[in-house]
């Protein structure tokens, strides 16, 4: 019955699908993290920056940043992130056009989490004269980390199946493997079916650990 | 407080909604099922092909498939104005002859053994050949073999990439996009070394005015397509085309229509092939 | 941000305004040689020349013949998605609220299977399925697909949307729709669905830019003649252009998603203000939220905060 898939790499190209989703997880954790470091900052340029690149990136297709990568940075700036064959320069530049996009959303969720942080906490940093970084590394982060937990976990299933995208600068990944088969075979219920369960087996663990992580860590008030 | 009474945005918002929808409707207005009924020809092209098959900013079409398919339409008693184009893209172009949609194709569509199952071939008019477009002042690519280790750039699934890869030259690198533009715009970069598909579409790039001068054809011939008008399988319209075409070479609108869309960019074309000879 | 001074760091004294002067300038200077190394290499690459940018700003033609339609059919492909998904989502919300734990089960199943798939799995699906087994032309099927692939999933995203609503009203009505006799579905129809959909709609407009972001995908992927495929048909009119086309397409998008964010915002606030209702709104970025597999908040963090 499942004789379709034979020739095709099937766990390949997930595991390309779940190398995009962690790497790309990581650098927008990083980058979302300065974003909104940067929003809540007391230099009003920063804020102002923060503010546009959220406001800009969140209403921009995260098709037009994937393809913009590949047509802007690689083919036209002749950015090709260190790499010299065409897979690993598509793959590298999807990553990061998947951090462009995600990190927007992880600020917006870690910013909704510094403002869970009680304002009590934060005048007993000052009074015991923490400058704003420490005040921000020290006491308001942690905090705000552990009560972003939840709206963090929807935003990585978001970019799980987000990597999907990488298909349109030619990452071979599952969408990809799924266009590429419904084209050549003739099982189209199956094959939809298979890389359906594919991406439950993806999301729906890690929307249900992570859902209770964040009951776990939960900052009690 | 009344349960019934919305407040006016949801109003507002719900106008909004069903008005939108009501232009969606009107937006897909009925130009199906008028396949030959007398006083409009519906012909299927390329709309995206400089050259070959290109819709222009006034809305007019160019391309030497556009010139064909007006002058077959006008011995088939249509006048330009009598034809409605339509767009044919690669994939979609045997379920629109067998629907009916279009009453013949020409869009850059050579005749093979899989499609000829489906649909029937006028033509050949053209002898086209798989070829590469390099930059003009790239010396390193003369003979196929020479691609190997190069950058090759085609559009996504075309057989002209896979033919390169598995063939000609293994150890290629091969970048795939949608459109040739994309192709273009890292040729002329110095991302992609070479760009390949058939000579005609390449060379309808080669010859647009900001190209001139930039790029230049290999002349490798490591193909051969024969471009055919498609019809309906059966269709009467073949054997109608077919003098069309016989008569298109012999009076020289082929030679003049050759020069005008391909001549700039130093294109060596085929002459003229014999209708119904096909060259493997 | 500005005018409400933040708990997190102090007024700035002298000291600390001359190292925020500082940082600025550096930041400044930081963007500043970002944007110049990207100005240069664009000039170097001739991206920046006229004849690449020009067709945009002095030929009206490209508005009309590519960019404007690609637009149409973006802002269609929308709307019809949002116009099925909705009655679509208002029954599946309601059927997991259902007492009879058979439609609770089954709408809770159709809900977490669609939004765990990617749309774009959906849409292929929806593509080729469509060419299979049914008759539509080749001309009109991409815009089919798309509209399947994004309705299955907003349907099932708007169902958590119309839950989050009706849970957000307080009990009382439902209490005094049962005072004065109403039976369940009267209750439903009558009470809390009318003013869950206001409740809602804020939440609704802000999910219309997500359609929109989606159908992009559809133009990538399935020859859908959108705003993103008009890249296509431009730049190979005006001698690779793909820059200034990718841009100015850009552009189009955040202005369209700019003007739908603020109208919900806008909404958002114009529905707290009125007192007509009970209240509750659903907070616009909840969607976010609501968009994803798994258990979620419960309603009381999803309402508006009214107090502050």
């Amino acid at each position: 019955m499942f004789d379709f898939l034979e020739g095709y790499n099937l766990l390949g190209a997930f595991w390309v699908t779940v190398q995009l989703t962690v790497y790309s997880a990581i650098g927008s954790l990083i980058w979302g993290t300065m974003l909104a470091a940067m929003r809540v900052s007391p230099v009003p340029l920063m804020r102002g920056f923060g503010t546009a690149y959220v406001n800009i990136v969140r209403n921009i297709p995260l098709t037009v940043i994937i393809v913009f990568t590949s047509l802007g940075l690689f083919q036209t700036l002749s950015i090709s992130l260190g790499a010299k064959d065409f897979t690993t320069i598509n793959f590298r530049l999807a990553v990061l056009g998947l951090i462009t996009y995600t990190s927007a959303f992880v600020c917006e969720a870690l910013r909704s989490g510094i403002n869970t942080v009680s304002a009590g906490q934060v005048e007993a940093a000052r009074a015991i004269g923490l400058s704003f970084p420490q005040v921000l590394r020290l006491i308001v982060l942690p905090q705000a980390f552990r009560s972003v937990v939840a709206p963090l976990a929807n935003v990585l299933i978001a970019l799980t199946k987000n990597t999907t995208v990488a298909a349109t600068i030619g990452v071979a990944e599952a969408a990809l493997l799924m266009r590429e088969m419904i084209e050549n075979e003739a099982q189209l219920i199956l094959i939809s079916m298979t890389f359906a369960f594919g991406f439950i087996c993806l999301t729906l663990p890690t929307g249900l650990f992570l859902g209770w992580v964040s009951k776990k860590v939960a900052v009690k008030r | 407080m009344n349960p019934h009474q919305l407040s006016k945005a949801t109003v507002a918002v719900a106008a909004a909604l069903a008005l939108s929808f009501s232009v969606a409707a009107c937006g897909d207005d009925g130009d199906g099922g008028s396949g030959g009924n007398g006083d409009k020809i519906n012909v299927g092209i390329k709309f995206d092909q400089p050259g070959v098959g290109l819709k222009t900013p006034d809305g007019s079409y160019t391309g030497f498939d556009v010139d064909v398919a007006t002058y077959v339409a006008q011995q088939l008693g249509y006048e330009p104005g009598d034809i409605v184009w339509k767009e044919a893209k690669s994939a979609d172009r045997e379920t629109m002859l067998q629907r009916g949609d279009v009453d013949f194709i020409a869009a850059s569509y050579s005749i093979n053994d899989e499609r000829a199952k489906k649909v029937d071939f006028a033509g050949p008019y053209l002898l086209a050949h798989q070829d590469v477009l390099v930059r003009a002042d790239d010396n390193s690519i003369t003979k196929p073999s020479d691609l190997n280790n190069k950058k090759l750039c085609s559009v996504t699934g075309s057989t002209s990439a896979q033919n390169v890869k598995t063939k000609l030259a293994p150890d290629a690198q091969l970048q795939e996009y949608g459109g040739y533009s994309e192709c273009l715009t890292g040729l002329e970069n110095g991302v992609i070394d070479a760009v390949t598909t058939d000579d005609s579409i390449l060379a309808g790039y080669a010859a647009q005015e900001q190209f001139r001068g930039k790029f230049k054809l290999g002349g490798f011939k490591m193909s051969n397509e024969n471009y055919g008008i498609g019809v309906q399988k059966g269709s009467e319209l073949k054997e109608r085309i077919n003098d069309a075409l016989e008569k298109m070479v012999a009076d020289g609108a082929w030679d003049t229509a050759v020069k005008e869309n391909f001549g700039p960019a130093g294109y060596k074309n085929e002459p003229a092939p014999q209708i119904g000879n096909i060259v493997k | 941000m500005r005018g409400r001074p933040s708990a997190l760091y102090d007024a700035p004294g002298p000291r600390a305004r001359r190292r925020n002067v500082l940082y600025t300038m550096a930041f400044l200077l930081a963007l500043a040689a970002v944007i110049w190394w990207v100005g240069l290499s664009l000039a170097d690459k001739n991206q920046l020349e006229w004849a690449k940018w020009e067709p945009f700003f002095t030929d009206a033609r490209t508005w009309t013949t590519y960019i404007l339609p690609g637009l149409k059919n973006t802002v269609i492909a929308a709307a019809l998605a949002m116009a099925i998904a909705l009655p679509l989502g208002a029954l599946l919300g309601i059927g997991r609220l259902s007492e009879h734990a058979w439609v609770r089960g089954a709408a809770g199943t159709v809900v977490e299977f669609f939004r765990a798939i990617p749309v774009l799995i959906l849409m292929l699906f929806a593509n080729a399925a469509y060419a299979e087994f049914t008759d539509i032309s080749p001309e009109t099927r991409p815009l089919y697909a798309v509209v399947t692939g994004l309705f299955l999933y907003n349907a099932s995203v708007l169902a958590e949307v119309v839950r989050a609503g009706i849970l957000s009203l307080p009990s009382g009505q439902t209490d005094a729709a049962k005072a004065i006799g109403m039976r369940k579905g009267q209750t439903m129809t009558h009470v809390l669905l009318p003013q869950s959909v206001t409740a809602m709609l804020p939440a609704l407009v802000s999910q219309l830019v997500v359609i929109v972001k989606d159908t992009a995908l559809g133009g990538a992927l399935l020859n859908f003649s959108e705003l993103l495929a008009s890249v296509r048909p431009m730049s190979a009119n005006y001698g690779a252009n793909t820059i200034a086309s990718f841009t100015v397409v850009a552009v189009v998008f955040v202005a369209l998603n700019f003007a739908l964010t603020s109208f919900a915002s806008w909404l958002e606030r114009r529905l707290r203000r009125a007192k007509k209702s009970t209240g509750a709104v659903v907070r616009v970025d909840a969607v976010e939220e609501l968009a994803t597999p798994g258990e979620h908040a419960g309603p009381e963090e999803l309402r508006a905060d009214d107090r502050k």
